[in-house]
Formats: structure tokens, C-alpha cells, sequence
């Protein structure tokens, strides 16, 4: 009963009506309201687009219409229709990308819809239905910052995943990774998140042969260094990726100096401590530990005698250049050529002791200040007790020129 | 030879005497009184603030000899001056705490005229000349503080000339003025170089003869509860010189231990595409205003709150320095507790407001 007033008010409400679909289900609670409530932010709504667009329907007729519901393995086609039209899209923006619903297709999402699985994702289940924003947005659940999240919604839900025999660690272990770190932490927009490595809308794991060009596709000084590496194609006949190998995949941690040596180290895993490859990698340990000691050292000294006052600006460029070396030196490593790797290694120790030694001198120059300092207010001291003196002997002389009262 | 030396020596003061007439000014010396009483010691201030002026002076012109005022290489040759000049490092850490002490020391000069009333008739001029010099002093802070062109100068500069800007009908000219240009740039080192190594040390010196000339000419004033009674007082030369030769030898005691162990920073060179570093402050001894403009609201009523900020100050300045004047009565009594209560509120404000300025 109280349906049919509320569709009779309804229907006299909208025969005046600009947007009938709007102006009946704003004033509707629950499902049926809130995608009219949500639409004014909701970007193709700011663009001119109105539920018609997708719902079918006209919204200048009063009359009630029936379910017009859109099915979930339609989605994305309906989506397509606008999106995958570049001289629509042009209208809206000048660089228009329109390859996103064939890309979708090739996504294991796209392909598991496409066979009838309504539970596979699609454009909705990450950009949202009636408040859909921008990517650039940072409240959107497909910015940089969101998107882990928003993935972690169905992988890091064991019921939803069982029936496809995929893991949900991923998401964990990627909060533990240098990748989260990045992109959390400091808040860097282009540190690697889901959609870097699997893709967005063509979203798939990488294959085994691919890890290195999608960890190459940022890291390219390694890749480079790695292909002609004599781990290359011995790694290409293994059954993970590459970089995985040694790195991890989701869990990527910040690489130390332990991974090369030592019982839990990456090499220690193939090269036994005593061949060839051990005793190169146990080398490269202990020289990158020297470098990263002595860095520390310096750096330890030259702040020493900033926290004095002492003027070591020069000394901490230097010790900055020192530091790249250091920086050169792990990205040999991806050489596995201990020469290549000692280069760096060298350069950066040699920067390190210049910059020690800048240290030490601004530590001992700051002992003879003070020695000096020391010695002047003694003088000084000196001299004021002989300016009491004086005027205390000229004062005690009734004769002389002084106090009168 | 013992006797001829007498001789010799008369002959010569008096052939300088002839010449100069140096015996009247002997003689002024030779009779000049300095009170004593409980407060004489705020009477060596004045000494000190000239001693550090000197000191001024002197490292100044030797950090000219490697300063290169141009944004290319201001900050480097500071540097070099830090790093490759013999004693470079101390000569300009005294130069940059000598300043601070000067001022500070002539802020305490000011106060101990205000609470001893020593700026009563006729010595109106004395305190006009001195408070004058004050100004003086800050400019010269003001200015020199941007020649090393490093991060923390360039962006208090910045913020320094902004304000400029908002005084009323000349802002905009004054700005500009200043800067030379729309912003802080080469330009704007320039000028503050010239203001800090000519215009300023030229006006300075003439103002500063005219203040010790007052000085000597209406002598040490007694405060107004000491009376006329009190005749107990030293002579100026040498008893009172040789005091204030101690207050110097002390000052620099002071001030060589301060640029000894903590000395000067040279900090980052500025980058004027970098953005503002966080916290950015000006000097101590602009914190007070500085603070008190940023609690002030953008805009009060219709009025701009900067602009509101910059004519409540000059009012105050305006008042302030008209202080012999409206201290007095008409039959020129001192309205003691008057003055002394707006020392002390002025005091109690510039203390606070630097202290919150300081830690905020």
C-alpha cells in the first residue's frame, strides 16, 4: 500500500520533472535511494551522463518502468560501449585510452566472466557503481594509494578465493615489502602496487619468462646487468621468475649485504659455501660490509664535528658520492662478476677514507680552538685582574685623580 | 739626556697643541665626572654596544676581502672563507655573534636609559640620536643576514620583504625597493650588500658622532631618586675608563667564547625554485613582531591583519620614541611610575613574544 502512494506521489511528482529517475529515487531509502544520492559526485555524473545512459529508460516520461537492472557479466561491455569509443572519449579528454575492455578480455577476470563466473571481478567491483572517481582521486579505490587495498577486498578473502585454489597471503606479504614501503611510507605514487606488475584491467600473474621484463620495466639498469649475466639462462630454465628467485615476488624486502652470504643468504640456496660461486658471493659480502662500515664510520665522524660547529659541508658532498658508490656496487652484484663488482667497491672505499680523514681534521681543529680559546680568556682574565689592580692602586692613592664623595 | 727629554717632549705637545688645540679637549676629559651610585653599572652598556660596533667594523672589512656579493658565488665564497682562510672561520662567526651581542647589548643600553630616566630634558636628543641608532643596528642585521645566500637567509628575506609589502600606499614601491625586482634575487643581494657595507656604516658613523657628541656635552645622568645631593662621583679618565676597559675585556671574553663554540653555520646554498623549508624564522631579535603578525588574522573586520599589524607597531614605535616628551609634566617631573611601567610592559612583551616566537 505504501508503495503504491509513494509510485502515485512519484508519478505526479515527475510529470513536472526534469530527471524522473533521480527526483523518484532520491526520495527512496536504501538501495533503490542511494545511487541517486551518490551520483552528483560520481564523475560521468559531473560530465552530463544521467542513469539513462546505462539503465535505459527515459527520463523525461512519468511513467514507472520495470527492473532495468544491468547483469554483472554485462558490465563490462556496457562500460565499453562509451569507454571504448575514442571519438566519445575525445570530447572528455585529449589523450584518450580506449584499449581497457580488450585488455579486460585477456585479464584472468575478464576471461573467467566471459565463461559465466558472475563472482569474477569487473569494472565496478574496483571503480565503484554510482560514485565512481577519478583515478587521480585520492578517495577513489583505484588511486595509487587505495588500490592494494582494493584488490586485497576478494584476494585476501580466503571463501572467495577457495574455489579458485589461489593463496591470500599476497597482501600481507606485500605490507612487509620495500614496494609498501614506498608507496605507504613516503607517499611515492609511482612505487610498484598490484596493477605495476599484474596490470590493471588485463590483470594476469606474470609469466615465468616475463618477471624480468616486469621488474625490469623500472628496474632497467638491472635488468640489463642480469641478461647478460651468467645466471640468465641458467635461472630461464627454472620454474620461477628471475628476480623471484633471489628477491621474492609479493614480499619483496630491502636488500642487505646478508643476502649474499651466511646460512639464510639467496646464493647459499644454489652455490655451496666452498665452490666457486660461494667464495665469490661470500667476497662480495664482506667487501660490501667494508664499504658500508666505513661510510658509517665517516659519516659518524663528519656529524661528530658538524654537531661542533665545524664546517664540513665539502666532506658530506663527498661522502654523498661515496654513498652512490655504494649504490653502484649492489646494483653490480647483478653482474656476478666479482671484478665488476669490486670497481665501485674500491672508488667508494678511497671517497670514504678522504672523507674520514676531513673528519678527523675538523675534530682536531676543533681541539685547538678551544686550546686556543683556553689560552685567550686566560689572557683575558689575566688582564682584567690588572685592570682591578691598576685601579684599586690609583684609588687607594689619596693623591691621585678618583672617587669623590 | 735626562733633562733634554722634558724639554723635547713639551716642544712637541705644544706644537700639537698649536695645531690642534688638544689641551680643551685634555682638559674636558681630565674633568669629566661619572656619578656613582647603586645603578652605575648600567652606565657601561653604552661602552660595550660601541665596543662591539668597533669589532663590527673591523671583521667586517676583513670578510670584504673574499666576500663576493652575486648569487653565484655569495655562499661560495663564505665558504671559502670558512674552510681555506686562515682564522676565516673566526673572524666571521665573531662577526655574525659580535652583532647579536651588539644589539642586544643596545636593547639593554635603551631599557637602563628608560628605568634610570636618563632621557629627560635636555637630553631628548640623546635618545632620539640612540634609539635611531637601534633602528640602524637592526638594518644592519637585517641585511647582513641574507650576504651568505644560504637557505635560511634567502627565505627570511623573503617572508622580511613581504612585509615590506603591506605598508600602506608605498608598500608595493618599498617592496620592490628593497628587492630590486618582484622577488629575492640577485638583485636584492646587491642592494643589501651595498646598504650593509655603505649606507648603513656611512649613516651610522655620523649618527653615532652626533650621539657620543650629546653624550659628552650633557654628561652621565643621575636617576631622579639619586638628588642633587649625591655628590659622589669618579672621574671619567682614568677611573671610569679603566672600568669600562674591564666590561670590554669581558665582552670579548664573551664573545670569543660564544664564536669559539658555537661557531656560525654556512647551512645550504639557496635555491630559489627549492620550496620554503618548515619553520622558517627570522632573527631573535625580529621574533617578537614576526609572532605577533602571525597571531594576528588575515583580515579583522574589513582591515588587512598585516597591515593592521604593521600600523599598530609603528604607532608604538612612534609613541616609544617620543618618550621624553609625554614622560614629563608640564613643571617637568618625571611620571616615574608611568615610564617605568611601560618598560616593563614593553619588556614583558618583546621577552614573551620572542620566547613563543622562539619555540612555536
Amino acid at each position: 500500500m505504501n508503495r503504491l502512494a509513494l509510485a502515485l506521489l512519484g508519478a505526479a511528482f515527475l510529470a513536472w520533472s526534469a530527471d524522473a529517475c533521480r527526483e523518484c529515487h532520491s526520495a527512496l531509502d536504501g538501495n533503490l535511494g542511494s545511487p541517486a544520492k551518490t551520483y552528483d559526485a560520481d564523475i560521468h555524473g559531473r560530465r552530463g551522463f544521467s542513469c539513462h545512459d546505462c539503465h535505459g529508460g527515459d527520463p523525461n516520461k512519468a511513467e514507472l518502468h520495470g527492473p532495468m537492472k544491468v547483469r554483472r557479466t554485462t558490465v563490462a561491455a556496457l562500460c565499453a560501449r562509451c569507454h571504448s569509443n575514442a571519438d566519445l572519449m575525445h570530447k572528455f579528454n585529449p589523450r584518450p585510452r580506449v584499449d581497457q575492455h580488450t585488455q579486460f578480455l585477456t585479464s584472468v577476470h575478464g576471461k573467467r566472466l566471459a565463461a559465466g563466473d558472475e563472482a569474477a571481478a569487473t569494472c565496478i567491483d574496483c571503480h565503484g557503481v554510482h560514485g565512481i572517481l577519478p583515478v587521480k582521486d585520492p578517495r577513489s579505490p583505484t588511486h595509487p594509494l587505495k588500490l592494494p587495498d582494493t584488490c586485497s577486498r576478494c584476494h585476501s578473502h580466503s571463501a572467495r578465493m577457495a574455489k579458485y585454489k589461489i593463496g591470500t597471503g599476497q597482501y600481507a606479504d606485500y605490507r612487509q615489502s620495500v614496494h609498501w614501503h614506498a608507496l605507504e611510507q613516503r607517499g611515492d605514487l609511482s612505487a610498484p602496487s598490484c596493477a605495476s606488475c599484474h596490470g590493471n584491467h588485463g590483470a594476469a600473474p606474470p609469466q615465468v619468462g616475463s618477471v624480468t621484463a616486469v621488474c625490469g620495466s623500472c628496474h632497467v639498469l638491472l635488468e640489463q646487468l642480469f641478461s647478460k649475466s651468467p645466471h640468465q639462462p641458467v635461472f630461464s630454465m627454472m620454474s620461477e621468475g628471475a628476480c623471484t628467485i633471489c628477491h621474492g615476488n609479493h614480499k619483496v624486502e630491502k636488500p642487505t649485504p646478508a643476502m649474499l652470504s651466511g646460512a639464510t643468504s639467496a646464493c647459499v640456496q644454489c652455490h655451496e659455501p666452498d665452490t666457486k660461486g660461494g667464495v665469490a658471493a661470500a667476497e662480495m659480502f664482506t667487501q660490501s660490509k667494508k664499504l658500508s662500515d666505513a661510510l658509517d664510520r665517516s659519516d659518524r665522524r663528519l656529524s661528530e664535528a658538524r654537531g661542533f660547529g665545524m664546517e664540513v659541508s665539502e666532506a658530506q658532498l663527498k661522502q654523498i658520492e661515496a654513498r652512490e658508490q655504494l649504490v653502484k656496487a649492489r646494483v653490480a652484484v647483478h653482474t656476478f662478476d666479482l671484478a665488476e663488482f669490486n670497481k665501485p667497491v674500491q672508488e667508494g672505499l678511497t671517497l670514504a677514507a678522504a672523507t674520514l680523514q676531513a673528519g678527523d681534521e675538523a675534530m682536531r681543529e676543533k681541539d685547538w680552538r678551544r686550546i686556543g680559546l683556553g689560552l685567550s680568556l686566560i689572557t683575558i682574565l689575566v688582564t682584567i685582574a690588572g685592570l682591578r689592580l691598576a685601579i684599586r692602586r690609583l684609588e687607594s692613592n689619596p693623591a691621585a685623580p678618583g672617587e669623590k664623595g | 739626556m735626562r733633562s733634554s727629554s722634558p724639554s723635547a717632549r713639551k716642544q712637541i705637545v705644544n706644537w700639537i697643541e698649536e695645531r690642534t688645540g688638544w689641551g680643551a679637549v685634555r682638559e674636558f676629559i681630565e674633568h669629566k665626572k661619572v656619578p656613582i651610585h647603586s645603578a652605575t653599572i648600567w652606565y657601561y652598556f653604552g661602552g660595550i654596544t660601541l665596543f662591539l660596533f668597533l669589532i663590527q667594523v673591523l671583521t667586517g672589512i676583513l670578510l670584504l676581502l673574499y666576500y663576493r656579493p652575486t648569487p653565484n658565488e655569495a655562499y661560495e665564497s663564505v665558504q671559502f672563507i670558512m674552510t681555506q682562510v686562515e682564522f676565516g672561520w673566526l673572524i666571521r662567526s665573531v662577526h655574525g655573534w659580535s652583532a647579536n651581542l651588539m644589539i642586544l647589548s643596545a636593547f639593554i643600553h635603551m631599557f637602563s636609559v628608560v628605568f634610570l630616566h636618563s632621557y629627560r630634558k635636555p637630553r631628548e636628543l640623546t635618545w632620539l640620536s640612540g634609539l635611531a641608532l637601534l633602528g640602524l643596528s637592526l638594518a644592519f642585521g637585517f641585511s647582513g643576514y641574507l650576504l651568505p645566500w644560504n637557505t635560511i637567509a634567502y627565505f627570511a628575506t623573503k617572508v622580511g620583504t613581504d612585509m615590506a609589502a603591506a605598508v600602506p600606499l608605498v608598500g608595493d614601491w618599498l617592496a620592490r625597493f628593497l628587492r630590486g625586482g618582484d622577488d629575492v634575487g640577485g638583485a636584492t643581494l646587491t642592494r643589501f650588500f651595498g646598504f650593509h657595507v655603505a649606507v648603513l656604516p656611512g649613516v651610522t658613523t655620523i649618527l653615532l658622532l652626533v650621539h657620543l657628541a650629546l653624550v659628552q656635552r650633557f654628561g652621565m645622568s643621575s636617576p631622579p631618586w639619586v638628588g642633587p645631593g649625591n655628590d659622589k662621583q669618579m672621574g671619567f679618565f682614568p677611573n671610569f675608563f679603566l672600568r669600562e676597559l674591564m666590561a670590554w675585556y669581558a665582552a670579548l671574553a664573551v664573545l670569543g667564547s660564544l664564536a669559539a663554540l658555537f661557531p656560525l653555520e654556512l647551512g645550504e646554498k639557496a635555491d630559489p625554485f627549492a620550496p620554503a623549508p618548515a619553520g622558517i624564522r627570522p632573527e631573535w631579535y625580529f621574533l617578537a613582531p614576526f609572532y605577533t603578525l602571525k597571531l594576528i588574522p588575515s583580515r579583522v573586520w574589513i582591515v588587512d591583519g598585516e597591515l593592521l599589524g604593521l600600523v599598530g607597531f609603528s604607532l608604538i614605535a612612534v609613541w616609544w620614541a617620543l618618550l621624553p616628551f609625554w614622560a614629563s609634566n608640564r613643571d617637568g617631573i618625571v611620571k616615574v611610575r608611568r615610564v617605568t611601567g611601560a618598560g616593563v610592559a614593553l619588556l614583558a612583551y618583546l621577552a614573551t613574544f620572542s620566547y613563543l616566537g622562539y619555540v612555536k
